[in-house]
């Protein structure tokens, strides 16, 4: 409830995904179009579930704690399929707008890849869901107030933080195997994809118990790292390449 | 005001980017040449083929660089409204003037805290109803001056409303601000302080400036607009002039008879160039407007909403899409005018953080109002509230009817992109922006409420 809290809070669950926004999409304006795009369709896809929530919510009995609770649960996992339905409407649409880039330019290559097109849009969803899980309890963070006056946890707003950059970032790598698993048809991809998105989702209903929700979450996080980056054409080679300053040009090919 | 703006930003854009029209046309010129080296060579085919040819790859290179443009020229809309709508909120959430309710306009002369939702309506519809005739009034004034020439008085009128804006408006503002920090000043260096701005403001504007010294006096523009507009419409009144309003753009833009559509077509038939102010203040000119000052345009001016930024053409029509992407965007952004919006074209500048800077107002109204009766004022609302934050307000909101609108300005481009043709520009804006308000402060409020409150992610 300080202001030290706001800005080591905020800066935990958005600096990785801020980083990510400057370096590598702020200067291409086709990027952060797509970025925006991704960002809208993870709206409509929030939007949607929770308009079947809110009636789910209206038609039931308000008293009932327990299966408030139960619909609450429903809604968490409606909303991480239609997430993945809107991503792969998302994929669809891009391919669409890449293949007319394509036709338009003078040698027949889209001016951004789909593995690039793919990471854009898997920031896009992360840092809108980052943000909407978040920037409220921020802006709560700056008021007075005491955390978990009542017997919760005390480690609301860090736990939060953290989790808000673990799901970013996993947005981002699960966009990127996801559209590698749709480019070359490897449905068992997107079926994991799913999986796992279900299952980090899951492990937040553990919560306050953060030691069943942060730590899978983080090792799903790094698994979720080592794939993405050897889907897209990554390989030891490349890092190996990255950390002694060697230029190459497979090495450049990744970087681009 | 707006028109003021346009002008000051058309003229600043003639000379602020030299290099980008050199470039254009050296890319443009580079194209012409490789299309007829091409023609050139083909000279065993019989003349009518090459023509032909010669029009489709012309077609071609147009559209893609249509396209290549695009991007840039959205990128530079979505700057400016996002700048406009980060002053706007962060002035809403702090000073807390502009959400007091000190009266309304004599445009809306119909209160709304009245005792039954019905009568509420009511006055809402007939304040919305009277504000968009004299907005209606004012765009026919418009034209009719700009038709019989009248341009004295057109150039008149926008001095007095940037002046009106530039020095009075910003002396309340930055005497809120002082205000909410308790700043103590006094009036020897805030005359100076008003003063420099003022005087800068005007000659950025009405003559030559630093380009973004020039934008940044938009933006301040826009804002101060849009806060005054926060403070003395009512909220429904203010929804519902929204939703006319882009309706009414719809109308004044493509149905023949439409004002705005007149006055392009006079412009075009005198075949002059679109006084700029006026063409800012219609939405779809600024590309019109390239296609008119572009004597080397190889489309028919009719066609060319977005020839422009594909030419390699002379400066003016390079510089359209940089001017013209931002006053677009600008005039997006922009709110009526209060004192004198005796501009029409002003109204159409509907400013994008009105749904999104609304939510304290609204938010507060409506839950407040039920519960606490015979309340009056946001200043017993905050009290109710018992939260760190004054009103209740809701950062999701605002972000979602930031993204939407910003989609609604892609689309809009994508729109302008295809059809080739003036469209209007607040239209799908607007309504994205409207039903995503509506949407999250109602669905997805509380989804995310009761999802923060167990800690849940999805």
């Amino acid at each position: 409830m300080t202001v030290a809290v706001f800005f080591g809070c905020s800066f935990i669950a958005f600096g990785p995904a801020f980083a990510l926004f400057i370096f590598t999409i702020a200067r291409d304006p086709l990027r952060v179009i797509i970025l925006i795009a991704g960002a809208f369709f993870w709206l409509l896809s929030l939007l949607l579930s929770s308009l079947v929530w809110f009636i789910a919510m209206k038609a039931s009995n308000d008293k009932d704690q327990q299966l408030q609770r139960g619909l609450l649960i429903f809604g968490v996992m409606f909303s991480v399929l239609l997430q993945e339905v809107f991503r792969f409407a998302y994929y669809k649409l891009l391919r669409k707008a890449s293949e007319g880039l394509a036709a338009l330019s003078e040698d027949e290559r889209s001016p951004i890849s789909v593995q690039q097109m793919a990471y854009v849009a898997g920031l896009g969803f992360g840092i809108m869901s980052g943000a909407f899980s978040m920037i409220n309890i921020l802006a709560d963070s700056l008021g007075p107030g005491i955390v978990g006056i009542h017997g919760e946890s005390q480690y609301y707003f860090l736990t939060s933080a953290f989790m808000t950059m673990a799901v970013t970032l996993l947005h981002t790598f699960w966009g990127v195997v996801f559209f590698d698993g749709c480019e070359n048809r490897r449905w068992w991809v997107i079926a994991v994809v799913v999986a796992l998105h279900l299952l980090v989702s899951g492990l937040t209903f553990l919560n306050p118990i953060y030691e069943g929700s942060l730590p899978p979450a983080y090792v799903i996080l790094v698994s979720m790292a080592v794939w993405s980056f050897f889907s897209c054409g990554g390989s030891l080679q490349n890092i190996q390449q990255l950390l002694t300053c060697r230029k190459n040009d497979a090495g450049s090919e990744v970087a681009s | 005001m707006a028109e003021n703006l346009a002008n000051v930003l058309h003229e600043q854009l003639s000379e602020g980017f030299p290099d980008t029209h050199r470039n254009n046309s050296g890319e443009g010129a580079d194209r012409r040449r490789v299309v007829e080296g091409v023609d050139q060579e083909l000279n065993g085919q019989p003349p009518s083929a090459r023509p032909s040819q010669r029009l489709e790859s012309e077609e071609d290179e147009d559209e893609e660089l249509t396209l290549k443009y695009g991007a840039k020229h959205v990128i530079m809309l979505f700057v400016p409204v996002t700048l406009c709508m980060v002053v706007v909120v962060a002035t809403i959430k702090s000073v807390s003037f502009y959400t007091q309710k000190d009266g309304q306009l004599i445009y809306t002369p119909f209160p709304e805290d009245t005792e039954t939702v019905g009568q509420r309506a009511l006055n809402s519809i007939l304040n919305a109803a009277i504000m968009i005739s004299v907005i209606i009034v004012m765009t026919l004034l418009l034209v009719v001056l700009y038709k019989y020439r009248c341009y004295k008085v057109i150039h008149g009128w926008l001095i007095i409303s940037s002046l009106l804006l530039l020095f009075f408006f910003s002396f309340i503002y930055l005497g809120e601000v002082f205000k909410t920090y308790n700043v103590g000043m006094d009036y020897i260096t805030l005359a100076l302080i008003i003063w420099n701005f003022g005087v800068v403001g005007m000659i950025c504007i009405h003559w030559k400036g630093p380009l973004h010294l020039q934008q940044a006096y938009l933006i301040m523009i826009s804002a101060l607009m849009a806060l005054v507009f926060i403070k003395y419409l009512p909220e429904w009144t203010a929804w519902l002039i929204l939703a006319v309003i882009s309706i009414y753009d719809l109308v004044a833009v493509l149905c023949p008879k439409g004002p705005l559509r007149m006055l392009v077509e006079t412009a075009q038939e005198r075949n002059e160039p679109i006084f700029p102010a006026l063409i800012y203040s219609s939405t779809m000119v600024w590309l019109v407007n390239m296609a008119d000052t572009d004597a080397e345009s190889r489309k028919k001016p009719a066609l060319n909403s977005t020839t422009p930024e594909s030419q390699a053409a002379p400066s003016q029509s390079t510089q359209g899409p940089d001017d013209g992407g931002f006053t677009t965007d600008w005039e997006l952004r922009q709110q009526e005018t209060l004192g004198h919006m005796e501009s029409s074209e002003e109204t159409r500048r509907q400013v994008q953080e009105m749904p999104s800077a609304r939510p304290p107002a609204i938010q507060s109204d409506d839950s407040e109002e039920m519960s606490v009766s015979g309340g009056g004022g946001s200043g017993l609302f905050h009290s109710q509230r018992g939260k760190a934050s004054d009103w209740n307000w809701d950062w999701n909101t605002t972000l979602a009817c930031f993204v939407a609108i910003l989609i609604g300005l892609c689309l809009t481009l994508l729109l302008l992109a295809i059809f080739k043709k003036a469209l209007p520009a607040l239209p799908i804006s607007i309504t994205f922006g409207l039903v995503f308000y509506f949407a999250t402060d109602n669905l997805v409020r509380p989804f995310m409420d009761q999802l923060a409150l167990h800690q849940f992610y999805i």
